[in-house]
């Protein structure tokens, strides 16, 4: 696989070659001396266009785990304050001659643009609203170590699915590997739309209780000014997590950062039904899987996202 | 007074020899010689039966088409201000290349077209620059800010077709209906793009199943339909005269109707890329694609198909606008709107519309030429007498567009591509040979 750009790209195969590798690198994580060498040489460019602090040190502690070596850049204090195109940026970091560029960008589309710009592969951090496919991977690990299998099982996701990358990659993901989504918040975050992608949408967490995992989605507080809900204390009122809304053996996640009290109660979150902090530790290796998998792993058809393997 | 303005060369002496001359207005249709001379059309015989004059010169058109040039509504030329997407040379150079024999200009440049003075400046460098005849719009707002009308009787007498804060819609209905009554001493074309800034919000794309899945903020089609609905009623109780801009949606088209059935006088155009694409494409997040109003749904397409045949939308305009390479070369969100399309217009949809039998070729002739009537300037015509605007096309030609550079200064053609059959040869302009294909020879007689 030369890039990871969009969850759409990836066949079932691709994601289980991914989460094997994490795996593997998991148990490396477990020894006294967590680094190997896979990627000794190697140069990964960090490139961020926006706030970020779990995947941009997640990534860079991946790369330094694999042996690369790491350039973080991010926005503010480089060049493109100064105006610099992102084509032109990218061009003056191609000459470095990177192996990889992980990029996060407020605009949808923007990994892909890059990818047709440099030689390096490319990795979505996250686009706009589009795709976050690291995240909806790390998101399977944990729920697969969990669960065992995502085959059958029923996974509700509930929030501002509308503004949210993560839930766009995590439906597509969760479905390949078997799993059947919902999706639930009210109409103005939870637009019908999203059948299209093979959710259920839902407009209560009426039924919430079948659910063997519920995956809150970060309120985006900056946006309240769209006044896509009247008000936080009515959002919290029909659609806030909390113990009285769970049954005993279900599972809560949560991309982070949390708004604590609003998406999740602070009692949820600090329940051990919160898979929050496995996620995290689960971003490390699935991250350090794909920067293997773009740079090292042997060349496989099937991996290729562009060319969905026939059935 | 309304004008159209070109730079003065000398009128064509011409033969075209054996064309299939079609011409759905005056019901030509067979193969004839056309004779040219002083730059009007002089003679039209059976081929074979019209000598050349010793000073003309003859084109050997058998199994090529002559057709009625083509007019077009809505064109950005970008002239004051943009040169570096396009000017008046290039503009009209890539209009003749289409074969177009009128364009006209909209008044979203810099500055924009508000004022009298600003208006007669462009008009001054047309009579410099430009190979086509060019008519302009003013601006109903002053700097299209929506809020202050401009003088429009001034820009009338210094030569405004019309009026159209193209770009952006009037938002105030009450500003629009002062335009419409102040038309009624002035005349001139109302034309507006429709859109509702409150339903478009930040959208970048259709709001519809692809924006979804991409998560890219969508226009609903309401955005436009219900401000078509508005303004059609404010154009009827004012008795005015206006015309839609690059209709987009099935819902606009059926506000258009029933307007037009309640007897409104409005009339609409719509784009070859509305007519062509969907939001489908936009998936490739090509910002050649970013067009304003978005591409919508195949459901919208069909409708604007079935408007374009049954005469409901009178007329094809380009929409050709025109941006340089770094200002497209960003990602989506960033890009601005707008999609050329002088040079690729008659090609693809005879492609796409007459080839496959959707549309005939005379209704899409009629299409493409009704623009002028609609502005009130003369409608391009292959008959005796009348001034030579007259375009040859090679209707067996196949080309890819794009694959050998455009006239126009910018690429942005959202139709780049496309596999086409229709190579326009020759057309001439008011009398004058404004394009003739490289390849395609002229010989003296």
């Amino acid at each position: 696989m030369r890039h990871l750009l969009s969850i759409e790209d990836l066949d079932r195969d691709a994601i289980e070659r991914i989460l094997a590798l994490a795996t593997n690198f998991a148990e490396v994580a477990d020894r006294p001396i967590k680094k190997v060498p896979s990627l000794r040489g190697r140069l990964v460019i960090n490139l961020f266009y926006e706030a970020s602090t779990r995947t941009r040190s997640s990534f860079e502690l991946a790369a330094k785990r694999l042996s690369a070596d790491v350039l973080n850049l991010v926005s503010s204090g480089s060049s493109v304050e100064k105006g610099e195109s992102l084509r032109d940026t990218v061009a003056t970091l191609s000459a470095y001659g990177p192996d990889a560029i992980v990029i996060r960008s407020p605009h949808a589309g923007a990994p892909a643009m890059v990818a047709g710009w440099t030689s390096a592969s490319v990795v979505n951090a996250g686009d706009g609203k589009h795709q976050h496919p690291t995240q909806a991977l790390l998101d399977c690990f944990t729920l697969r170590r969990r669960l065992g299998t995502l085959d059958g099982a029923k996974i509700w996701i509930v929030g501002d699915v509308a503004h949210s990358r993560v839930a766009r990659s995590c439906i597509q993901a969760f479905t390949k590997l078997g799993a059947h989504v919902t999706v639930a918040g009210p109409p103005t975050l939870v637009p019908d739309e999203f059948a299209s992608l093979g959710a259920t949408v839902r407009h209560s967490l009426d039924g919430m209780r079948e659910a063997d995992a519920v995956y809150a989605l970060r309120m985006q507080l900056e946006r309240m000014s769209d006044a896509a809900v009247p008000s936080l204390r009515e959002y919290t009122n029909n659609f806030r997590i909390d113990a009285r809304r769970l049954g005993p053996r279900q599972l809560v996640m949560h991309p982070g950062p949390v708004n604590r009290g609003i998406e999740l109660s602070g009692e949820v979150i600090d329940s051990s039904a919160s898979l929050i902090g496995e996620q995290v530790a689960a971003g490390l290796v699935v991250r350090m899987a794909v920067l293997y998998e773009v740079l090292a792993a042997p060349a496989s058809d099937s991996a290729s996202g562009t060319q969905p393997q026939p059935a | 007074m309304s004008v159209l303005v070109a730079a003065p060369r000398p009128p064509a002496e011409l033969l075209v020899r054996g064309a299939r001359v079609l011409d759905p207005r005056t019901g030509l249709d067979g193969n004839h010689d056309v004779l040219v001379r002083d730059g009007e059309i002089a003679a039209i015989g059976a081929p074979g039966t019209l000598e050349a004059p010793p000073d003309a010169q003859t084109v050997e058109a058998a199994g090529k088409h002559l057709f009625a040039a083509f007019v077009d509504p809505h064109v950005h030329l970008r002239t004051p201000g943009q040169e570096h997407k396009e000017d008046l040379e290039t503009g009209t150079r890539a209009a003749a290349a289409g074969g177009y024999c009128a364009v006209v200009a909209m008044p979203n440049t810099d500055p924009v077209l508000d004022a009298p003075g600003v208006l007669r400046g462009l008009l001054e460098q047309a009579r410099l620059d430009a190979r086509v005849p060019i008519g302009v719009f003013g601006a109903i707002s002053e700097g299209l800010a929506g809020e202050r009308l401009t003088e429009m009787a001034g820009m009338r007498e210094a030569g405004a077709l019309g009026f159209t804060d193209d770009g952006k819609p009037v938002v105030s209905a009450g500003l629009l209906r002062r335009a419409l009554r102040y038309q009624r001493m002035c005349g001139g074309v109302i034309a507006l793009h429709e859109e509702d800034p409150a339903l478009s919000g930040a959208g970048v794309m259709h709001e519809g199943i692809v924006s979804t899945r991409i998560g890219l903020e969508g226009v609903p089609s309401i955005s436009e339909s219900t401000m078509i609905a508005r303004d059609a009623l404010i154009a009827e109780h004012e008795r005015a005269r206006v015309h839609f801009q690059h209709l987009s949606a099935r819902g606009s088209v059926e506000a258009l109707a029933a307007a037009r059935a309640r007897g409104a006088n409005v009339s609409g155009e719509v784009t070859p890329h509305h007519l062509l694409l969907t939001d489908e494409h936009v998936r490739s997040l090509d910002t050649s694609l970013k067009v304003n109003p978005p591409l919508r749904t195949e459901d919208d397409r069909q409708a604007l198909i079935e408007a374009l045949r049954d005469g409901t939308i009178e007329c094809i305009a380009t929409d050709h606008a025109p941006h340089a390479r770094e200002e497209k070369d960003v990602p989506f969100e960033q890009a601005p709107s707008g999609s050329t399309g002088l040079e690729s217009a008659f090609a693809a949809l005879h492609t796409q519309l007459v080839l496959p039998g959707i549309l005939t070729l005379a209704v899409l002739l009629e299409r493409l030429t009704a623009g002028a009537r609609l502005l009130g300037l003369p409608v391009p015509a292959v008959e005796v007498g009348a001034p030579a605007n007259l375009c040859l096309i090679d209707l067996d030609a196949r080309w890819r567009i794009g694959e050998s550079g455009y006239e126009s200064r910018s690429a942005n053609c959202a139709l780049a591509g496309l596999e086409v059959s229709g190579r326009v040869l020759l057309t001439l302009a008011d009398g004058v040979v404004a394009y003739r294909e490289r390849a395609f020879a002229l010989s003296a007689a």
